[in-house]
């Protein structure tokens, strides 16, 4: 079982207790109802799908409650850093994708 | 002929003792789901007469009443000699949103020697008291519900679940009970 750090509980806690909530720092368009059904598509759809470090939100629904985001090697699954939400992305450098 | 509501208290009768384990519903007890921001804890608290704990995982105790910090604003209040909680927060003044479950909730004492590794056998959480000490309190996940779970003493835990989900839990630690040796 993955080991998830909240940063609202200050601790690692089981991964059950944890909700994946899709990409993080996507930022709504202030102007929604004047853009292109392209741009909308863009910011409502596509998603960024990366091979190594992705941002995600995630939710410890069955814990504090909080959304937060958290920065994960997709090949690896691991982890790398976590934090509370409306922080800015963290500096990852070192700690690139490792397998 | 009117008709008059019966109130049936969840798990009524249940009850498991066993080697180093005993497993018994809690009495009946108000509860509050509490949110608040931190501005109006001061007001609250002295409403509540205890201190609303603010580190993770924690609690506070003052009497029959105890306040469990469930996350950075959300609390649940448990008073075993049921006052109405809800009431005495309506005389605060300060923002606060807070919610009667007395019946929403059902309490579950798991208590003896084995408590830690038969709760173990659903939740996931480290609860050895390293990480889990006396008086710790967290909302987790015990098989495929959601529980409170709450260590009131070095060999006795309080689990409160949903009414609805309360058979399923009980049945659960049931069958650990029996399992684990």
């Amino acid at each position: 079982m993955l080991l998830i750090y909240c940063p609202y509980c200050e601790e690692e806690r089981p991964e059950l207790e944890f909700r994946h909530a899709g990409e993080a720092h996507i930022a709504r368009p202030a102007n929604i109802a004047e853009i292109s059904d392209e741009e909308f598509e863009r910011y409502f759809f596509i998603r960024s799908n990366p091979k190594g470090i992705t941002f995600e939100r995630w939710r410890h629904v069955h814990g504090c409650g909080r959304f937060f985001n958290a920065a994960r090697d997709t090949v690896s699954d691991r982890f790398l850093a976590t934090y509370k939400a409306g922080e800015p992305k963290p500096d990852l450098s070192g700690k690139g994708a490792k397998t | 002929m009117a008709e008059i509501a019966r109130r049936e208290p969840a798990l009524e009768g249940r009850a498991c003792q066993g080697q180093g384990i005993s497993l018994s519903p809690a009495a009946p007890a108000s509860r509050l789901s509490l949110r608040a921001p931190e501005a109006s804890l001061a007001g609250l608290s002295q409403a509540l007469s205890l201190d609303l704990p603010r580190r993770p995982k924690s609690s506070a105790t003052k009497g029959p009443r105890a306040a469990l910090w469930l996350g950075p604003d959300e609390w649940l209040v448990i008073d075993e000699e049921e006052a109405d909680l809800a009431a005495i927060c309506a005389a605060v003044p300060a923002l606060h949103s807070a919610v009667d479950i007395s019946h929403r909730n059902v309490g579950i004492l798991v208590s003896g020697a084995r408590a830690e590794e038969v709760l173990n056998s659903g939740c996931p959480q480290d609860l050895s008291s390293r990480a889990f000490p006396v008086g710790a309190a967290s909302r987790t996940v015990f098989g495929k519900a959601e529980i409170v779970l709450w260590r009131t003493g070095e060999e006795a835990f309080r689990v409160e679940c949903w009414r609805s989900f309360s058979d399923y839990v009980f049945s659960f630690l049931e069958a650990a009970a029996r399992e684990t040796s």
